[in-house]
């Protein structure tokens, strides 16, 4: 484990001769460049070496390219707001020349990005370096990053343990310290989850803040793409890079980015924080209901005024996700036919080369997810579940704009436990379904939110991360982040 | 629930030994949203999209090449004649 650092924003560092510039936070990095202290070349060979040390033993990754990185090192403009800083990137995200395994034998070692995605594009025009390709689940199918068919992922601060999921890897690399900072996806969680039990900053945006262009699909009424970070500043600061307009993504929205760094530092009095009764109910672990309240305490001493509230139809949010997600995906997943890219089995006849080239390339989860979708769009069933769930969802959404009617934003825990051991319930998809019950109505909402860490509870000798969700209306990443940076800064400490 | 008929829908080409396990996955999932089944929805308006609906228009025009022959065949398992090749579909 890594010792505490201090969060905020950029100040000065001292480097000691022994340094792993992989340690540094983004803020850090950014200084260190300054003073002429660091050069990307070394800080990227650096991370290559840390990387083949302690990611065998972690699995945080799927691949990396130093020779492609150096190469865009030697271009890096470091007056620009991530210049010469390397980012991490989860492996359904396009970078150009780059595999992009979505972590399935689909595609796993067939397969070179011909384009950049949107926000890879972003994070270079902000002068950024993408460097390392990150585990995941599955086409971002899961909860504990064990669908991975590449290779397992364990959680840095106990390697028996599951880092969360989906974007495990991208968690895992950043709490390790064997990256600066990274991109995720969450679809019902997957940043803020594994944020959470691996102890880092992830944070959702609103849908359609940030481009989907160049994200590999998975439910694309839900997706959305936003950092894994060591602080709070650095998710404004990647935020910032790769948030706004896109003209290859109709869904992403125009309005103007606003300076989220400038939310770093300001006080938090007077803004109104919820707390949803559902959200503190039966199945939430004791040890992460108590650092959870501990920390709307600490909000509460910070000047912010603590409400009850209520989200009604939260009982109803994992079976309208599980429908809804399903059912986009199954439609999704379609282009992987064995046909322009990818695995292709051998076959004579074209509907078996398509049915058996995707039974051959996708693991169990992708398939029971393609069949449940499958079925709940299939004639006869459609208006039972899948029209049904799209209702739901209103019920959903109008819970929030009601909550946000009387709050700013809303506090809750992120997990109802704590990360558990590898395997415990790779057997039981449906109880893995049921942990994600803090995370998938943002989803289905389309607010935005963040997992910021708010401490550890201890399970048999362990201490594992407990992660504090804040949660804000669509386009709300503003009060987020000055929440929980205060939250960051503010919160006793030991 | 005929888990052999989605599969066919879904063009999976599922193995005999998948079969068992797979349906009964599903079926236990199924079994849990069917309690959505409980609430009244009448004159609830469904929602596709999280974000406001609306329509983004552009000017009509290219935003110059899109990837090449090439680049577009580069990922193929298999190329013939500058094509994507696949198994005669007419008899």
């Amino acid at each position: 484990m890594t010792a505490p650092r201090s969060p905020g924003a950029a100040t000065p560092t001292e480097l000691p001769s022994a340094v792993n510039p992989a340690q540094l936070t983004i803020a850090e990095l950014r200084a260190a460049y300054a003073s002429g202290d660091l050069a990307p070349a070394d800080v990227l060979a650096s991370i290559a070496a840390e990387i083949d040390a302690r990611d065998p033993a972690i699995g945080g990754y799927l691949s990396y390219d130093l020779e492609l990185a150096l190469e865009d090192a030697k271009s890096a403009d470091l007056s620009l707001p991530l210049g010469g800083v390397p980012i991490a990137v989860k492996d359904l995200i396009n970078v150009k020349g780059h595999p992009c395994s979505c972590a399935s034998k689909f595609l796993s070692g067939s397969y070179t990005s011909p384009y950049d995605a949107t926000v890879v594009r972003k994070l270079r025009e902000a002068g950024a370096i993408p460097f390392g390709r990150t585990n995941m689940d599955e086409f971002a199918m899961g909860s504990s990053n064990e669908n991975s068919a590449i290779r397992p992922c364990r959680n840095p601060r106990d390697p028996e343990r599951i880092p969360g999921g989906s974007s495990g890897g991208s968690a895992a690399v950043v709490a390790a310290d064997i990256a600066i900072a990274a991109l995720g996806t969450d679809t019902g969680g997957s940043i803020r989850q594994p944020a959470s039990h691996c102890g880092i900053v992830g944070l959702k945006p609103s849908y359609g803040r940030v481009s989907r262009y160049g994200l590999v699909a998975f439910a694309s009424s839900l997706d959305q793409c936003g950092p894994m970070t060591k602080t709070v500043a650095d998710a404004a600061a990647l935020l910032e890079a790769i948030a706004g307009p896109c003209g290859h993504d109709s869904t992403c929205l125009e309005t103007p980015v606003p300076r989220y760094l400038d939310e770093i530092g300001r006080d938090i009095g007077g803004l109104r924080i919820g707390l949803p009764g559902e959200y503190f109910a039966d199945g939430l672990d004791a040890g992460v209901r108590q650092r959870v309240e501990e920390a709307v305490g600490t909000l509460e001493s910070l000047g912010a005024e603590i409400v009850p509230v209520s989200l009604p139809h939260t009982e109803y949010a994992v079976a309208t996700y599980y429908i809804i997600a399903t059912a986009e995906a199954s439609s999704n997943l379609a282009r992987f036919d064995g046909v322009r890219y990818g695995r292709r089995a051998d076959s004579e006849d074209l509907v078996s080369l398509y049915g058996r080239s995707r039974d051959e390339g996708f693991g169990d989860e992708v398939k029971r997810r393609i069949l449940l979708g499958t079925y709940v769009l299939s004639s006869g069933y459609y208006d039972a579940y899948y029209l049904r769930a799209q209702k739901v969802r209103t019920l959903i959404r109008k819970d929030f704009e009601e909550a946000f009617a009387k709050v700013d934003l809303l506090a809750s825990p992120v997990s109802p436990v704590p990360p558990f051991r590898l395997g415990e319930k790779l057997l039981d998809p449906l109880a893995m379904y049921l942990a994600d019950i803090y995370t998938i109505s943002a989803n289905l909402a389309g607010i935005c939110g963040i997992s910021v860490p708010c401490g550890t509870v201890e399970t048999d000798g362990s201490h594992l991360p407990v992660g504090l969700q804040l949660l804000g209306p669509p386009l709300g990443e503003a009060a987020l982040i000055r929440a929980a940076h205060a939250f960051e800064v503010g919160r006793p400490t030991g | 629930m005929d888990i052999r008929r989605i599969a066919a829908l879904a063009r999976l080409e599922l193995t005999d030994d998948e079969v068992p396990r797979l349906q009964g996955q599903v079926e236990q999932i199924l079994h849990y949203v069917e309690q959505l089944g409980k609430l009244d929805l009448d004159g609830i308006e469904p929602t596709a999209h999280a974000g406001e609906l609306f329509d983004v228009l552009r000017e009509d025009g290219t935003e110059g090449p899109g990837l090449s022959r090439e680049e577009a065949l580069a990922n193929a398992p298999l190329v013939a004649q500058d094509q994507f090749r696949l198994p005669k579909v007419v008899e």
